[in-house]
């Protein structure tokens, strides 16, 4: 008798408690609370967590909504996997078009998503820097200069890391460019990862493993992801190195058209990433070391920006082909690294 | 001798009435706390099935998407066989140290009272208590080079973080308290008339715990090592930061299996857990079977004489 009175007493608990949860459900009209959920990768935390007051409040003062943002944050691909696994994600803001388009290909969103909005669907972007110790002791000014003896790097898995993948790419374009031949470009590649002591997971990882536990001469990171370590760790610390040829790093955005229309979060999703594109919006991403893509805070944070040679995912023949040709079982980032 | 000699005398069982139609070869029916077989045993099947059957059976299934020949090349490459090796390598070093130090662990915590015994026995538990990813962290903060003790290990060129070293250490760290807390109910069962009588049969300290008391004790040593082993095999948390994960070097299966999964490789990462988990269930298989044997030969408990 006791265990069933406790059984029920339990389940009305949990039936109240299911009940409340139950937040912005398609079936009223214009509700008083909306949740959004903003999927997103590692190094954007700082970025979002700036962005995301400004877009509540404007909200609130066109529509009378409250609204909540939850975000997540985790390495791209696996943040991929989490969504098209059935987290509710309303919006997806990844590091790179292919974890999106793995979302795609399981129909969550249209297989054209890159187009619905400006630039590619990349209201920021980014690209890839050198960051060394103090005063520079290495003398590491460029790719070449990593593959000196006796220089150790850290960099994340590219298998597991989006901000890796554009490391190997940058890398990749680098050598082939100054040497020539796609095969020597793997040469070089593969002497910049035997010179890599310790392979995290994600790029915020690689980031500690460098700053904090003082592993590593360089470290390959997110030009965004430098600054912060510069501004957390202390600027005195550790110096910003502009290689002379770098990839343009395009993290897209796009709407889960299945998770909104169930949600019915389609407008204040559509609206959150339309605003990412506003001038006030672009002011947050140039101040937390984004490359801005609008003309004024381009203009504005153009002395906080090297101006890197970059190449695009184009030149790779579009991420579909560059995931597959490296990134893939047997690609050439197994080729490098298998035992000989 | 205060002792005199016990005559044990078969007691009859409580009288009952001669059940009509003759003795019956079967027992009669008593009172139990649980209600009959088939429930208890739906009830179990049910749990086992949901909690364990089921989801192991899911990873069959999504494996079972790759042919024989694929399945053969993911789990056979040398990439994995490398993971492989420093997974069961690694866990089975720690179990054995986790063993040896466990029984000593245990023995100590039993017989011996010292000042601070209670928070040496709760310390033991620590382990259990610590999410891995904190002692993870941890543990690479103080073995890297830079660390409180792999600034002393340095200059000795013992490099432990990032190294198969710090996954030794990691797994020694999470499966200590298992040999710890499985010995302990059974050293404390240990009668110490039994060590007395050997002595005055004029064993060694050394053959009275060779011939006695480790026999006694060994079905439970080895039930430790198997939860020991077990657990660091499934161990991830706490190695993903000390091991440096470098492919071929440094990395433990289900790193690699993370990684296979974050290239959306499913049914390959898959194929690697169905290979890890037939592996780890006959060497579990084998560790039990040894510990029946070792029970059956050394009789049930000490304490029939």
């Amino acid at each position: 008798m006791k265990l069933l009175r406790w059984s029920v007493a339990i389940l009305a608990v949990a039936a109240v408690i299911g009940g409340t949860a139950r937040v912005g459900a398609a079936d009223s009209p214009a509700p008083k609370k909306v949740q959004l959920v903003n999927v997103s990768y590692d190094p954007t935390k700082e970025l979002y967590a700036a962005l995301n007051p400004l877009f509540i409040k404007d909200w609130k003062a066109k529509t009378g909504q409250d609204l909540t943002i939850s975000q997540s944050h985790d390495g791209s691909g696996k943040q991929s996997r989490k969504v098209i696994d059935g987290a509710p994600a309303d919006v997806v803001t990844l590091a790179l078009a292919s974890d999106i388009d793995a979302i795609a290909d399981t129909k969550l969103l249209s297989p054209d998503w890159q187009k619905k909005l400006p630039n590619n669907s990349t209201p920021y972007t980014s690209t890839i820097v050198f960051l060394v110790r103090q005063g520079n002791p290495k003398g590491i000014k460029d790719w070449d200069d990593l593959v000196k003896p006796g220089i150790k790097i850290i960099t994340p898995n590219p298998k597991t890391s989006g901000g890796a993948r554009w490391n190997y790419l940058a890398a990749w374009a680098f050598a082939k460019q100054k040497y020539g031949s796609d095969a020597l470009a793997k040469d070089f590649v593969r002497k910049i990862y035997a010179a890599v002591p310790v392979l995290d997971t994600g790029a915020r990882s690689s980031t500690l493993t460098f700053a904090k536990n003082n592993q590593g001469d360089v470290l390959l990171a997110w030009e965004n992801d430098a600054h912060l370590a510069l501004a957390e760790f202390g600027a005195d610390k550790f110096e910003i190195i502009a290689p002379s040829l770098s990839i343009l790093a395009e993290p897209p955005v796009a709407v889960v058209d299945k998770n909104v229309d169930k949600n019915g979060t389609r407008e204040v999703a559509l609206a959150y990433l339309n605003f990412l594109y506003t001038d006030e919006a672009q002011d947050i991403i140039g101040k937390n070391f984004f490359r801005p893509i609008g003309e004024k805070a381009r203009a504005k944070y153009a002395s906080q920006f090297p101006n890197i040679k970059l190449v695009t995912i184009a030149d790779f023949g579009g991420w579909a082909k560059a995931q597959k040709e490296h990134f893939e079982s047997g690609g050439t980032f197994d080729q490098i690294t298998a035992k000989k | 001798m205060p002792e005199s000699s016990l005559i044990i005398i078969p007691m009859p069982a409580p009288a009952r009435p001669a059940p009509p139609g003759g003795f019956r070869a079967a027992p009669l029916p008593t009172r139990r706390i649980l209600p009959g077989f088939g429930l208890t045993l739906g009830c179990t099947m049910l749990y086992l099935s949901v909690i364990v059957l089921i989801p192991l059976l899911a990873v069959f299934v999504t494996a079972a998407h790759l042919t024989w020949t694929e399945f053969f090349n993911v789990v056979w490459s040398d990439e994995s066989i490398a993971a492989f090796q420093l997974s069961f390598g690694a866990s089975a070093a720690a179990a054995v140290v986790n063993t040896v130090f466990g029984l000593l662990l245990a023995w100590v915590l039993v017989r011996y009272s010292f000042p601070g015994k209670k928070l040496c026995d709760a310390i033991v538990d620590l382990p259990f208590a610590l999410p891995t990813a904190v002692a993870g962290i941890a543990l690479t903060a103080l073995y890297n080079d830079q660390g409180w003790i792999g600034k002393l290990l340095a200059p000795l060129g013992i490099t432990v973080a990032y190294t198969p070293l710090g996954v030794f250490v990691a797994l020694t760290f999470v499966g200590m308290p298992f040999v710890v807390r499985t010995l302990q109910p059974l050293i404390e069962e240990l009668e110490p008339e039994l060590e007395e009588a050997a002595a005055t049969l004029g064993a060694t300290r050394w053959q009275t715990f060779q011939r006695v008391l480790f026999p006694a004790i060994l079905p439970a040593l080895l039930t430790g090592f198997a939860l020991s082993f077990a657990r660091a095999l499934g161990e991830y948390g706490s190695i993903v930061f000390i091991s440096g994960n470098l492919p071929y070097k440094t990395q433990i299966v289900p790193q690699l299996i993370y990684a296979k999964l974050d290239n959306h490789n499913i049914p390959e990462a898959a194929a690697l857990a169905v290979a890890m988990l037939i592996v780890s269930f006959l060497l579990l298989l084998a560790v039990n079977l040894l510990q029946r044997w070792t029970r059956a030969r050394t009789g049930v408990g000490v304490a029939q004489l």
